[in-house]
């Protein structure tokens, strides 16, 4: 596989990733992802019928704790170090369209 | 300068824990502007924390395993009211809210923060040169890497401006810097050292572990920050195992896999090293045997779509809302966008689309899904060797501490450097780095020593039968 992806698919990429690309930036990371995308073909090399899939190296289990009350982390410290917050908490810019 | 074990012991014997912190101190300015290690460095902090210990001994309280050693926290740890950058600029000036486990582990120790250092950005790289805030030189020789993504963690101990430092380790950001730098470099089994509080890249794969310039050092260190935490739900049950007592253990009657994977294609210089180190521990009377597991030479394609993959998932939290900076925009996605654009630099972009692109729909199963199954093999692989030897020995690296830009063009040449390290990662169990050796231009060269989850204590004693051979 010489082409495993195009400009548009990292195009499209990087517009769920919210991030924005130069037309300089689309053609060398379509070109570097291309690369790292044909080193990664010789997973293939091996036959994997039946292997089960490990997303975490001990097969973690569900972890539980008593339900109780601890002191946590005072929600004003927090809202310190936010870009922008308000009546307690967060704040952003304009989320839906004004109404009509 | 005095190792942490000495400083420690001086200190609990009456000596001020501001001797050695003044010392750490005198180090930093002396060369930080040249080497770029720290980010910041907490002067006064230290001084309090240093008092503090002092007050302990004359209270005639155990000051802990560390009183008063000067300490450097790779900046991906978050410290309270400290600066925690991950070196990027979407986090700069940020403040954490809290300390993570290893940073609080660290102060009942005694252990005296210095400071934060350099990393490639969000631990992404194996040079430092990815950091926001400009590469970290090598102490060693300033024309060359300390390696990454820890560089700054590597770059103090190897300058003597800490005797101790943590880093994270997520396919090699411990080891290789550690071999780079000379240093003794510990990646802990998955689960030994709490991960709550260290900014996450990869969390299957992420691990803290130390620094130092002796295997008793690290053992050390490794023995203070080790234990079960409630604030990490991936963090081993137990308790913390005794690994300084162990360190003189020696080799006799331990069975050693020298792994052919794990030294090709490296220079002749490591390959030598490497079989040098062969000969002292059979000399020591480990048994040695020659193994081959073919399934290493899948773990950098498998490692760069699971890595990039959960970065794509952690970093998707860096968006202009809750901390870091914002870029404005119009509405809230123009903003979103304007602050990652702005906030990422080029190599956690590349990551990021990477792990955006192999999760996405029609190509999870041709990518993430084969990297996973990739996964299981590779731990069944290494189970298989290790009912034939107790620890296996290989390189670090393929090389001695390369030059500044030499491998910045090419992301699969950087990502090349970590091919021996990567597959621990992938398997979660324990690995370190010893100097052992030099190479080109008389740089330091590492031998890697590989084990089975929980096998610290073994890889310790091994490691300090080659410290000892190479006359230290």
């Amino acid at each position: 596989m010489t082409e495993p992806l195009s400009r548009e698919d990292v195009s499209h990429v990087a517009k769920l990733a919210r991030l924005r690309l130069t037309e300089e930036e689309l053609v060398r990371y379509t070109e570097q992802l291309g690369k790292i995308l044909v080193h990664a073909q010789d997973l293939n090399s091996l036959d994997l019928a039946g292997v089960a899939p490990t997303a975490h190296p001990f097969g973690l289990v569900n972890v539980v704790r008593q339900d109780e009350v601890h002191p946590s982390i005072d929600p004003a410290a927090v809202l310190a170090e936010a870009p922008d917050a308000e009546d307690g908490r967060f704040a952003v810019p304009r989320i839906v369209g004004e109404a009509p | 300068m005095k190792t942490a074990q000495q400083i420690a012991n001086d200190v609990r014997a009456g000596e001020s824990a501001l001797v050695a912190v003044e010392a750490s101190l005198a180090a930093i300015k002396a060369r930080n502007e040249e080497l770029n290690v720290f980010l910041y460095v907490d002067e006064d902090g230290a001084r309090t924390a240093a008092e503090a210990v002092d007050a302990k001994v004359r209270r005639g309280e155990d000051p802990g395993l560390l009183a008063g050693v000067p300490i450097a926290l790779k900046d991906n740890m978050c410290t309270t009211g400290i600066p925690t950058t991950c070196s990027s600029k979407i986090l700069e000036g940020w403040k954490p809210p809290y300390n993570a486990t290893v940073v609080d582990m660290l102060a009942a120790q005694g252990a005296i923060s210095m400071g934060k250092t350099n990393l490639d950005e969000f631990a992404m790289g194996s040079s430092t040169e990815n950091s926001a805030f400009g590469p970290t030189r090598n102490p060693l020789d300033p024309t060359r890497v300390p390696g990454g993504s820890s560089g700054g963690s590597a770059a103090a101990v190897a300058a003597e401006m800490t005797p101790l430092s943590l880093g994270s380790d997520t396919g090699g950001s411990i080891r290789q810097p550690a071999a780079l730098c000379g240093l003794v470099g510990v990646k802990p089994t998955y689960g030994l050292v709490s991960r709550y509080g260290l900014i996450a890249f990869a969390s299957s794969l992420d691990q803290i572990g130390p620094f130092a310039s002796t295997v008793t050092d690290a053992a050390l260190l490794l023995e203070a920050i080790s234990g079960h935490d409630p604030m990490d739900s991936t963090s081993l049950p137990e308790p913390a195992p005794s690994l300084v007592a162990h360190v003189n253990d020696g080799v006799a009657g331990k069975r050693i896999a020298l792994v052919r994977e794990l030294v090709e294609g490296a220079d002749d210089a490591v390959v030598a090293s490497v079989n040098r180190a062969v000969e002292v521990l059979k000399d020591a009377g480990a048994t040695i045997v020659e193994l081959s597991i073919p399934e290493l030479h899948l773990g950098l394609s498998a490692y760069y779509l699971i890595a990039p993959a959960e970065a794509s998932s952690n970093l998707a939290r860096y968006d202009g809302v809750r901390f870091g900076n914002r870029i404005d925009g119009d509405d809230v996605t123009a903003m979103m966008e304007a602050t990652r654009t702005a906030g990422f630099g080029a190599e956690v972009k590349r990551r990021i689309m990477l792990g955006t692109y192999a999760l996405s729909a029609g190509y999870f199963d041709a990518y993430y899904g084969q990297a996973l199954k990739v996964r299981t093999r590779m731990i069944e692989a290494f189970a298989a060797a290790y009912q034939q030897a107790d620890m296996i020995i290989g390189a670090t690296t393929p090389s001695v501490a390369f030059t500044f830009g030499s491998k910045t063009n090419d992301p699969m040449a950087m990502y090349l450097n970590d091919v021996f390290t990567i597959p621990t990662n992938l398997a979660g169990e324990a690995a370190l780095s010893v100097p052992f050796g030099t190479g080109e231009a008389d740089l330091p060269i590492g031998v890697q020593l590989l084990g089975p989850g929980r096998s610290e204590a073994r890889l310790f004693a091994a490691a300090r039968v080659l410290e000892i051979a190479d006359g230290r």
